[in-house]
């Protein structure tokens, strides 16, 4: 079932394109990596998808009922957060926000709910804990349950892994692995990584300044372009 | 000592001090905390600065009709809609487009206090606070505002702490983050111009600052420091008060130097329990 179907997409700010003429479709329970360098467009195209910024040209549709406030949304940290006075279950709880509308307080079942990711990501024990005395890694399971909070079905996560150490980095892969195997939630991640990308996902969008890849995985392993990027990070 | 406090606040002028600084300095706070993790405290600061330059030129125009703080009012309103946009703007750098409104603002007031009447103790008034200066009609527009925010903190609490803490995640998920931003930004001007004549333009920031960053010391959650903040800011202020009027000091800085001891206190306290290795798990 198709959830999200960008059709012939352009972003731009003031009158700099900064993607053209995009065309994808997000399937029910793929995962997708869009990968690409610095300035590529990364960022606009996550922006777009989530209704943050509107494409200059072209539509994003969503299909199956899918809501466009029901897209979680793993945000890069900013500085500001490292040091905030938040409660665990605070941050978790948050993410229960888009299904409130006006009304102001939390239901038994936002709670229930928030509990219940919690344990879906092992981080019961840090419950109590404050979010500023967290590691980096903990810090994204804490976000990664709030997202899993504000949507059942779709997950887009901004480079989920940046500043973490390479232990931490093969285990939050895994963790965003299972949730898309086991719990069939569809996965849009933005990456750096593409050794990794190529790892996981069903479907990589690569962007580049005037020509983009779309497909497979297998197609794009296969495509000049995949040929390329791939077989140079492997050298390393 | 008991009884001189009761006598204090047998004075009608002392009573208004009183009711309107604890509402002032409650709101104040309660703002602050938010204003302090999304790093916009200079707004607060920026804003005691059109205030007065606001209120200088109202004083000296004496414009028909209108009080000052009436003139003040919509003028710093204006100002912090300016300075969000700004900071929320990354082409333009926020903090030196700040700097250059508040300096312009005081010279500005400055000036055309002095050109009015010359420089008189007026002015000292206006930048060091007094105690005198809650009025009647002050006094209801520190109950409204109050209950304003208030109501607001209550029943937005859950966004307010969604916006603060993760802006790009709120929008994303369909919180009209900009509308809150705005809110926080009108309620903090009429904060800092209501309290402003009390606390003196160059201090009434610290309201805003100084609670919240006290109760970061100790307090590890988004709703503990916001109590914390609170209690502490109208513990200060009415310490602050009570020195003011025994030791005939300017009201504003005996506030400030209530809260900066607090701020040592509870930077202590916070320490003490760090290096004790108490697990905070109620705090």
């Amino acid at each position: 079932m198709k959830l999200i179907s960008c059709d012939n997409l352009s972003f731009s700010y003031e009158s700099t394109q900064v993607v053209k003429n995009l065309s994808f479709d997000v399937n029910e329970g793929e995962y997708l990596c869009v990968v690409g360098e610095n300035g590529s467009g990364k960022s606009t195209l996550i922006k777009g998808l989530l209704g943050l910024k509107s494409p200059s040209r072209g539509k994003i549709i969503h299909l199956s009922g899918l809501k466009s406030n029901e897209v979680g949304y793993l945000p890069q940290q900013t500085p500001a957060q490292k040091d905030f006075p938040a409660g665990v279950f605070e941050v978790v709880l948050s993410g229960r926000l888009n299904s409130r509308g006006w009304f102001p307080f939390y239901s038994k079942n936002d709670k229930k709910n928030a509990m219940e990711n919690i344990e879906r990501l092992g981080i019961q024990s840090l419950v109590h804990k404050s979010y500023r005395e967290l590691s980096g890694g903990q810090q994204q399971r804490v976000l990664l349950a709030r997202a899993l909070c504000a949507s059942k079905k779709i997950i887009i996560l901004d480079e989920p892994v940046t500043g973490l150490d390479p232990i931490v980095t093969e285990e939050m892969y895994r963790l965003i692995e299972e949730l898309n195997k086991k719990e069939k939630i569809t996965i849009i991640m933005v990456s750096h990584d593409i050794n990794a990308s190529v790892k996981y996902a069903s479907h990589i969008l690569h962007l580049n300044f005037d020509q983009s890849f779309y497909g497979t995985t297998e197609e794009y392993i296969k495509s000049p372009m995949g040929r390329y990027f791939f077989s140079e990070e492997k050298s390393f | 000592m008991l009884n001189e406090i009761i006598e204090m606040f047998s004075y009608p002028f002392m009573f208004r001090a009183l009711v309107g600084g604890t509402l002032v300095s409650l709101c104040a706070a309660l703002l602050g905390v938010s204003l302090v993790l999304k790093r916009y405290s200079m707004i607060g600061d920026g804003l005691s600065h059109v205030g007065f330059g606001a209120l200088a030129i109202a004083t000296a125009a004496n414009i028909a009709n209108l009080t000052p703080l009436e003139f003040a009012m919509p003028i710093v309103v204006a100002a912090a809609f300016l300075l969000l946009r700004l900071s929320e703007n990354s082409k333009i750098k926020g903090d030196a487009a700040i700097a250059l409104i508040s300096t312009a603002s005081l010279a500005i007031g400055i000036m055309a206090a002095t050109m009015a009447k010359g420089l008189q103790t007026d002015i000292n008034s206006y930048l060091f606070g007094s105690i005198l200066s809650m009025s009647q009609s002050d006094l209801w527009i520190c109950v409204v505002l109050s209950v304003v925010v208030l109501i607001l903190f209550i029943f937005f609490y859950h966004k307010i702490f969604a916006v603060t803490f993760d802006e790009s995640f709120a929008r994303a998920t369909g919180t009209k983050a900009g509308i809150y931003n705005m809110i926080i930004a009108l309620l903090t001007a009429l904060t800092i111009v209501i309290g402003m004549k009390m606390m003196g333009s160059l201090l009434i920031s610290s309201l805003i600052i100084f609670p919240a960053i006290t109760s970061m010391r100790i307090f590890k959650r988004f709703k503990t420091v916001m109590i914390s903040s609170a209690i502490v800011s109208v513990i200060c202020f009415f310490i602050g008060l009570v020195i003011s009027y025994i030791y005939s000091t300017p009201t504003g800085a005996s506030i400030v130097i209530v809260n900066l001891g607090a701020l040592i206190l509870f930077s202590v306290v916070g320490f003490i329990l760090k290096k004790a290795g108490i697990h905070q798990k109620v705090f």
